[in-house]
C-alpha cells in the first residue's frame, strides 16, 4: 500500500469520527452513557421495562449504596395505588432524585431535578403492582448513589 | 378542563416547606373501564416549580405516580408573602399553572 492510500484511509476514519462528534465518541467509548448526554429529555427512561434499561436510560454507570440516603416506605402497603415514599439525602450537592420500582410494568416512577437551594428531600405517592423493592437513586456531585427497601403489597395498584 | 393544584407553603427558620396536590387522573394505560376497554394513558409528564424567577424543583413523572400527585419538598430563600408557581404538562399536551403565597 502506498503512503497516500494509507493517508486516505486515515482521513476517511477521521471524517467518520468527526461526523459522530465528540459526544458520540465518548458514548461509544463507554465514558458516558447516552442518558447523561440528554438528561433533560429522558422520557425513554420512563418506558424502561427492566432495571438495567432504566439505569441505562438514566445514564447510571455504577451506583453505590449509601447510608446518607434515607428511603422511607411502608413495610406493608395495603393499597398499591397509593404508597407513600420519602427520600432524604444528606449527600452534599444532591442534584437528582429518582424513584424506581423493580417489579412495576415500567420501572421508573419519578425523576426529580433538585437545584441548589432546594434540599435533598422529596415525599410523594406512587403505585405498586406487587411486592417489590423500591429504589431511591440519588445523584450528588455527578455520582450516583442508591438506597433500597422491600415493600410488601397486599392489593396491587397498577 | 383541569382543576387547580392545591398548594400550601410555610416558612420556618428560612426553610420553606411546600406541600402540593395536583389534581389529575394519572391513567396508566393498563386499566379497563366497565365495558372492558382499555383506558388510554393520561398522566402528568412534567412539573416545574418556581420562586422569584428561579426554578426550585423540576420533576418528570411516569405512569407509576398515584392519582392526584402529591409532593412535599423544602427550599431555602423564601419569605412570607412570596409567590410560588407550579406548572404541569400532561402527555396530551394539556397544561396548567397555579400560584400560592408563602405564609
Amino acid at each position: 500500500m502506498h503512503k497516500s492510500e494509507v493517508d486516505l484511509e486515515r482521513r476517511k476514519a477521521l471524517k467518520a469520527g468527526g461526523g459522530i462528534g465528540l459526544l458520540g465518541l465518548l458514548v461509544a467509548a463507554g465514558l458516558i452513557r447516552p442518558g447523561i448526554a440528554s438528561a433533560a429529555s429522558n422520557r425513554a427512561a420512563f418506558e424502561a421495562k427492566t432495571m438495567d434499561e432504566a439505569l441505562n436510560a438514566l445514564g447510571v454507570v455504577i451506583s453505590e449504596n449509601s447510608l446518607a440516603i434515607q428511603l422511607g416506605a411502608p413495610e406493608v402497603a395495603e393499597n398499591g395505588a397509593v404508597v407513600p415514599i420519602t427520600v432524604e439525602s444528606t449527600l452534599s450537592r444532591t442534584e437528582q432524585i429518582c424513584i424506581l420500582v423493580n417489579k412495576n410494568p415500567t420501572i421508573l416512577a419519578a425523576n426529580f431535578l433538585v437545584p441548589e437551594g432546594t434540599e435533598g428531600f422529596i415525599t410523594t405517592r406512587i403505585r405498586m403492582a406487587e411486592t417489590s423493592s423500591v429504589i431511591a437513586l440519588v445523584k450528588a456531585n455527578g455520582k450516583f448513589y442508591r438506597a433500597s427497601r422491600e415493600v410488601k403489597v397486599t392489593a396491587g395498584g397498577c | 378542563m383541569s382543576n387547580p393544584t392545591k398548594m400550601r407553603a410555610a416558612v420556618v427558620d428560612g426553610i420553606t416547606e411546600l406541600k402540593v396536590m395536583m389534581q389529575h387522573e394519572m391513567e396508566n394505560g393498563r386499566r379497563k373501564d366497565e365495558a372492558g376497554n382499555l383506558v388510554p394513558a393520561w398522566y402528568i409528564t412534567d412539573v416545574k416549580v418556581q420562586h422569584a424567577n428561579r426554578t426550585i424543583l423540576e420533576a418528570q413523572f411516569g405512569t407509576s405516580v398515584s392519582k392526584n400527585p402529591y409532593l412535599v419538598f423544602h427550599f431555602r430563600g423564601g419569605k412570607v408573602g412570596d409567590k410560588i408557581t407550579l406548572s404541569w404538562t400532561d402527555n396530551r399536551g394539556e397544561s396548567r399553572s397555579d400560584d400560592v403565597a408563602i405564609s
